[in-house]
């Protein structure tokens, strides 16, 4: 693992891989009545979060706990980073406060990369802007292994703002990575120009798509795209982008939808699509728990095996 | 007054002579003159000696950010840029719209003597865009305004750009435009294409800037009028301007340092010290503009000098302020990016970075022959002194120079304005 995890494209097929080994054995920890490890006792990890998302936020602090972690949360509101502190003042505070590992979530593209820069821990990106989440990418494959038993080859189809979508970014890097063809599907404005670069298909047309898919993923749209002029109006945009009953019906039998949330339903998914057997999108927000302690794992951890040694699990015998 | 004797230099890298400065004017021009009652400056008969530079695009900063540049620092900074004269932008606060501001920078420049200030006047009240500024008044003031923008902002409305273009008309006045489409560029990042797609930054397309640009000639040509593009970023914008120039309409355009050597790929560090209006380009783009400056359809480089205080530049990418610092570096740049392709002699350098911009601003004094009889506004470089940018060693009170650490080709040793020396052996005079 590099030492820290910006883009998807920190990761190389083998150290991705490594992530999901990890998660799978921390999965199966969460499956025990005690579900702490003591592998990073002593270690402090900060969620330094400028946008609110308690739902990452938490998933990351869950993360962190469970391996014994110090966690703080240093949030925007209400703090001093919200009174004009710039972004290398908090660095610096982090850093005198010993941080060993910072969470950061913020709505500037690229933000996590300045903090990298002024650091001496490692900088995990829980989402910048219009760029990458590479965490939820890593839960999405993880995910689809669970539930598929493997990611190569299979045919991934992202769905929706593909424009403004860090996952939609992070999603496409990661898989190609690991061996899958992505395919983003979206009308032509909600694509970014320069697109022919990256590593995917690109549709205009769902229904073409939706036969040779074994995933979907359905992106959130949100309203301001409208007022853009994006799309006309939500009820066109659902008529020819949202995933319905009897889009599901046109899937191969064992294909999967996913969605990350927060979910728009009726919007660019149907209620009874996130709610039918299908659906991961309950699945993701348990592996999100366990890739995040896979990934603050292997960046602050070291190499061993995360669970094995006689007295994992218990007070006793942690690592240095 | 001191009388000077500039030994064994080369006028636009012609051939070695003397120059004779008495009393702020160029006495006389020859092989070995006998040294008399003058200082003697002896270039080592390798300096080449040019007409002082002048900057069509310098933002001073003063009155309202002095945090970021005096008047006395940036023209401190110019001198040793080897300049004689800048043309200081309105975006000040307040802004430079009326004659009263025009002339307080005026007074500032003159007090300060490092180089002639000439105030650049707002286009529109407060850079608004909605009402004409006062352009006849600050054309009268004793600042002599003749370049107006609204830099910093694009005279969007079609029809306050005509009336612009027509009003300036009567006292020989230029509007300076800086062309980007505000609507087309709502939140826009950096340059938009392969690497804003990949970098989840939004876009500036090139569309934003051409297509005013476009219009712009056309409107120029349609109304009789002079219209200068500043800083000029795409290929297909030296297209437009080949083919108004083509047409023999008045059209004029400047391209910054910048442009003519750095890429957007430099936005993948997410180092805002690469974040500039307009933004960097593709490298195809770079190409063109140099052929442009070459085959004289870009007229002139100009700095777009935009000093920022460390705070707005240490900060993430989309919160950081726009610009880069240029007035130190510029000649380095061009000798860079110009000379050594063999693209431009000194000659053409001396168009490019004195004459050319000096015409299009109406300066009368800079931008003239080195010739007997001419004001002595000089600027000797030395052509082969490899230098390294240090931003430590730079006079701008800013330091947001996107070349720290990059060696440049040559530097500039000395600067004459009207005969005195504002720079000597490459430091403050
Ligand atoms: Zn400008």
């Amino acid at each position: 693992m590099k030492r820290h995890l910006l883009s998807a494209t920190d990761l190389d097929r083998e150290s991705a891989t490594l992530v999901l080994d990890t998660a799978e054995e921390m999965a199966r920890l969460g499956e025990r009545s005690i579900k702490k490890l003591p592998t990073l006792r002593g270690r402090t990890v900060v969620n330094l979060f400028y946008e609110d998302s308690t739902r990452t936020r938490t998933s990351f602090e869950l993360a962190a706990k469970r391996l014994s972690a110090d966690v703080i949360n240093f949030s925007a509101k209400g703090s001093s980073v919200s009174k004009g502190e710039s972004l290398k003042d908090t660095a610096l505070t982090l850093e005198a406060m010993g941080a060993d590992a910072v969470v950061c979530r913020h709505s500037g593209s690229g933000a996590p990369h300045r903090l990298a820069q002024w650091v001496k821990g490692s900088v995990v990106n829980a989402g910048d802007g219009t760029h990458e989440h590479p965490t939820q990418a890593l839960l999405d494959a993880f995910t689809m292994r669970r539930r598929l038993g493997r990611i190569e080859g299979l045919r991934v189809t992202i769905v929706g703002d593909i424009l403004h979508s860090r996952v939609a970014r992070s999603n496409v890097l990661l898989l190609d990575i690991l061996g899958a063809h992505p395919t983003v599907v979206a009308p032509p404005t909600l694509l970014p120009v320069g697109i022919e670069a990256w590593p995917t298909e690109v549709s205009y047309d769902i229904d073409a798509v939706l036969p040779k898919s074994d995933v979907v993923m359905m992106l959130r749209v949100q309203n301001e795209r409208m007022t853009a002029s994006y799309f006309p109006n939500v009820r066109e945009y659902s008529r020819r982008y949202g995933l319905d009953a009897r889009r599901v019906a046109a899937l191969p039998d064992d294909a999967i939808v996913m969605h990350p949330g927060p979910m728009n339903r009726g919007v660019e998914i149907a209620a009874e699509v996130a709610d039918s057997a299908r659906s991961t999108i309950v699945e993701q927000v348990a592996n999100g728990v366990s890739v995040r302690m896979a990934v603050l794992y292997l960046l602050l951890g070291g190499s061993e095996p995360a669970i094995g040694s006689p007295a994992a699990g218990s007070t006793e015998g942690e690592r240095p | 007054m001191t009388d000077w004797l500039l030994r064994q230099v080369r006028p636009l890298g012609g051939d070695v002579v003397d120059i004779r400065i008495v009393g702020g004017v160029i006495a006389e021009i020859g092989p070995s003159l006998p040294e008399g009652d003058c200082s003697v400056y002896e270039g080592g008969s390798s300096l080449v000696a040019l007409p002082g530079l002048v900057d069509l695009h310098t933002h001073l900063r003063e009155p309202g950010r002095e945090d970021a540049e005096t008047v006395e620092t940036g023209t401190r900074a110019a001198a040793l840029g080897g300049y004689t004269a800048v043309h200081a932008m309105a975006n000040t606060t307040p802004v430079a719209d009326v004659a009263g501001v025009v002339e307080q920078v005026w007074r500032l420049g003159r007090d300060a003597g490092w180089c002639d200030v000439a105030p650049v006047g707002a286009v529109t009240v407060g850079l608004g865009g909605e009402h004409l500024a006062e352009l006849g008044a600050m054309a009268e003031s004793i600042a002599r305004v003749r370049v107006f923008s609204d830099d910093g902002k694009c005279v969007s409305d079609p029809v306050l750009m005509r009336r612009a273009l027509e009003y300036v008309k009567a006292f020989d006045g230029v509007i300076a435009q800086h062309a980007q489409d505000p609507r087309l560029t709502e939140g826009a990042q950096m340059n938009e294409g392969v690497v804003s797609a990949r970098l989840g930054l939004a876009g500036w397309p090139a569309v934003a800037e051409e297509a005013i640009i476009a219009r712009d000639c056309l409107l120029a040509a349609h109304v009789g009028s002079r219209l200068h593009v500043c800083h000029l970023s795409t290929a297909g914008s030296v297209e437009i301007i080949r083919a108004a120039k083509a047409k023999g309409w008045d059209v004029t355009a400047e391209v910054t340092p910048h442009h003519l050597v750095l890429t957007e790929d430099l936005a993948a560090t997410y180092d805002p010290t690469y974040k500039v209006n307009p933004p960097l380009r593709t490298a195809a783009d770079v190409e063109a503009l140099r052929d442009a400056l070459a085959d004289g359809t870009i007229d002139v480089v100009a700095t777009d000098h935009a000093p920022h205080p460390v705070e707005d530049k240490e900060t993430d990418w989309t919160a950081a302020a726009f610009g880069m610092t240029g007035l130190e570096t510029a000649l380095g740049i061009v000798a860079e990016t110009m000379v050594a392709t063999g693209r431009l002699d000194w000659a053409g350098v001396a168009d490019r970075m004195s004459i050319a911009a000096a015409r299009i601003g109406r300066l009368a004094d800079h931008g003239r022959p080195i010739a007997v009889g001419e004001p002595a506004n000089l600027t000797l470089i030395d052509p082969d002194a490899a230098w390294t940018v240090d931003r430590a060693q730079l006079a701008s009170r800013s330091t947001n120079t996107p070349y720290a650490g990059r060696s440049l080709p040559a530097r500039v040793v000395a600067t004459f304005l009207r005969g005195r020396p504002t720079v000597l052996d490459g430091k403050p005079a």
